[in-house]
């Protein structure tokens, strides 16, 4: 049990449950209520965790990269080309022999996720580029590229097949939330079965050192760009998938902000070293449950805002050492004052 | 021939971003030197394109082109060789609000009328410095979408509101049009809730999911605009209902896909945020340089939309 308290993952699983019962308490219990519609699970749980699961694919591929003490700010931007090429090609607006051919407009899609990331890879790996700066090009450029995929509209679609990656139920869950599981259980193979992770985490803590020692930076830096390209691209075939369009100016926006928030919440230091995606997930769903929590109370729009931030403030500080250590400090001076 | 040269000559200038266009000012021909900010939105190509077709069907009117790909250096540069090239009068978006009184003067001390397109300056821009405005009237546009819901609603219901990007001012005053209306006029309806799902159709549908958990009863939406009209339609049908049934939904703008959910019976209505401002522009340039008065504020000319007529509408919907 000690063990777990020390552990990166407890604060955020704590966390997560704490704001769900506040949600229930503030509520009155009807925030938990889950009732089944069409034959699926309907409610706000079920909300969260179809809505969250782009946070969560997103936040997985994150947490590598800033293990490594990097960062890959152009995850928004890549959600909207991805979402741009799935739905050109399942709206037959481009590549017309593939007939709207809905596997094919994915795989194309994630596709485009992998090259962005091996040109993230290529600058930071290679050439040395800082990652913020890096990515950055794909941040700005990125949405151009989406628009010229999509001729510069939002492009709609009406293919049932599609949506169903977003709005499906296999077993009365959402299908995004098996992806995300997915997703989860693959990145964990590949951290905790292989030296992987161990690499990853050397590199984030020294770079130089490592190579010394004989890990393959360069490779492993690339490797894990393209990993978190695809995840982005993943994320933003379900985004599009959930509203039956790509809306180009608008998919993923900020959402950089979001995926890296969801890392710090998880505990995982964006100056590299030490990381867990499992706490990762629980920060992106964390993330997810204050936006579900600020709609159901009916903050007003001018708040919401502030409300977020609010929120997010009181968990880092809780994430923050120093100040933990200061507040037991507190209680512990007040104690030894009743003692006397 | 000339409109060719043109033509062709502007589309050159939208790739080059050198608004260098040969003076054409002739008699009897009016000239307009129409700055456009860029190509951001199909909105924007949809006034583009109406430019662009009224150019090419009137002789009598010449409308010089340039974009400036949503930077105000480069509006301002198209402006200034308008100015150079003595043209009649100038119209242009504002791509920002500050910093226009310079060029604006420029053109008043060239005695060139300037007409503000779709967008207006901050009111710290001195109103004398430019003719008028032509734009639409978001208080009425929100008026019109309530009339729209209420009688689709039977006159009375719950009503759940999609509020725009907070702050902006079709978000403002829509919100101001729509609520004026059904508190003065409708007594059996209730605003439940109202809530920023910021233009876009990812959020517009999750705060309707959201809202679809808070009420039992929902019996209309009005939506800042279609695109959160649409969002919140895959909502409603995610919760087992029937979009434009068991809750009917205005939105605004009168987008495509809009028309498309109207003939699909998922969508009760929308109130257009008409692009297509050629005309207007054409006959106010002649006003002011008849030397006729302008009203400061010109609205555009916006439709009402119900999805009785939409079937037909669709056809000839441009945008």
């Amino acid at each position: 049990m000690k063990k777990f308290r020390q552990s990166l993952e407890f604060k955020p699983i704590l966390f997560f449950i704490l704001i769900l019962l506040f949600c229930g308490i503030v509520s009155g219990g009807s925030f938990f209520k889950v009732s089944i519609v069409d034959g699926h699970l309907y409610g706000r749980l079920i909300d969260i965790i179809r809505n969250g699961s782009k946070y969560m694919i997103l936040a997985i591929g994150m947490t590598m990269v800033l293990a490594t003490g990097g960062t890959d700010i152009s995850v928004g931007s890549v959600m909207a080309i991805s979402g741009a090429m799935a739905c050109s090609i399942v709206d037959e607006r481009i590549l017309l022999f593939l007939h709207g051919n809905v596997p094919a407009a994915v795989a194309l899609a994630l596709l485009c996720g992998v090259v962005c990331g091996t040109w993230n890879g290529f600058l930071v790996a290679k050439l040395k580029v800082q990652p913020i700066v890096a990515t950055m090009i794909l941040l700005t450029a990125g949405r151009g590229i989406a628009q010229l995929i999509a001729d510069g509209k939002i492009v709609t679609i009406t293919s049932e097949q599609y949506y169903l990656i977003n709005g499906g139920y296999f077993l009365g869950l959402p299908v995004p939330f098996y992806i995300a599981m997915a997703m989860l259980v693959i990145a964990l193979i590949i951290t905790k079965g292989t030296a992987f992770g161990v690499a990853v985490e050397s590199i984030g803590i020294n770079a130089n050192s490592s190579r010394l020692a004989g890990i393959k930076v360069e490779r492993n830096l690339w490797l894990i760009y393209i990993f978190c390209g695809l995840m982005a691209s993943l994320a933003g075939i379900l985004e599009s998938a959930g509203i039956k369009g790509a809306d180009c100016n608008n998919c993923g926006l900020m959402i950089e902000m979001d995926g890296i928030l969801a890392v710090a919440i998880g505990g995982t230091s964006l100056s590299g070293g030490r990381f867990s995606i499992i706490s990762s997930v629980f920060g992106a769903l964390i993330v997810q449950t204050i936006s579900t929590m600020i709609y159901s109370f009916g903050v007003t729009p001018e708040l919401t805002k502030v409300v977020k931030a609010l929120v997010v403030i009181v968990i880092c500080l809780f994430q923050s050492p120093e100040f933990v250590g200061r507040i037991r400090g507190l209680f512990k001076g007040q104690k030894k004052g009743a003692a006397a | 021939m000339k409109k060719t040269l043109a033509a062709v000559l502007s589309a050159a200038m939208a790739v080059s971003m050198i608004a260098a266009v040969p003076a054409m000012a002739d008699d009897d021909v009016l000239t307009i030197g129409f700055a456009q900010l860029g190509a951001e939105s199909g909105w924007r190509d949809a006034e583009t394109n109406d430019i662009n077709t009224y150019n090419e069907e009137h002789d009598d009117v010449e409308f010089l082109f340039s974009d400036a790909q949503q930077q105000q250096a480069n509006q301002i540069d198209n402006i200034r060789s308008y100015i150079q090239q003595g043209v009649d009068v100038i119209a242009f978006p504002p791509v920002v609000e500050t910093g226009w009184e310079g060029v604006l003067q420029e053109a008043q001390d060239a005695g060139i009328p300037v007409i503000l397109v779709d967008r207006g300056v901050d009111e710290n821009t001195p109103e004398d410095l430019y003719a008028t405005v032509i734009s639409s009237d978001f208080v009425w546009e929100g008026g019109q979408a309530a009339q729209l819901l209420v009688d689709a609603m039977g006159g009375a219901g719950k009503v759940v509101e999609l509020e725009g990007t907070v702050g902006a001012s079709a978000a403002n005053e829509r919100k101001e049009g729509f609520d004026k209306y059904i508190e003065d006029n409708c007594p059996d309806v209730e605003i439940i809730e109202s809530q920023s799902g910021n233009f876009t159709r990812a959020e517009g549908k999750e705060v309707m999911e959201a809202a679809l958990k808070s009420y039992d009863e929902i019996d209309g939406v009005f939506a800042h605009n279609d695109d959160m009209a649409l969002g919140a339609i895959e909502a409603i049908k995610e919760a087992g209902l029937k979009p434009g049934e068991d809750i009917k939904i205005v939105g605004c703008d009168g987008i495509m896909g809009a028309f498309e959910a109207m003939v699909a019976g998922e969508m009760n209505g929308t109130v257009e945020c008409n692009p297509c401002l050629a005309a207007q522009i054409v006959e106010t340039a002649q006003k002011l340089v008849a030397g006729e008065e302008v009203e400061k504020w010109v609205k555009s000319n916006d439709g009402v939309f119900s999805a009785d007529t939409a079937e037909e509408d669709i056809k000839t919907r441009s945008y």
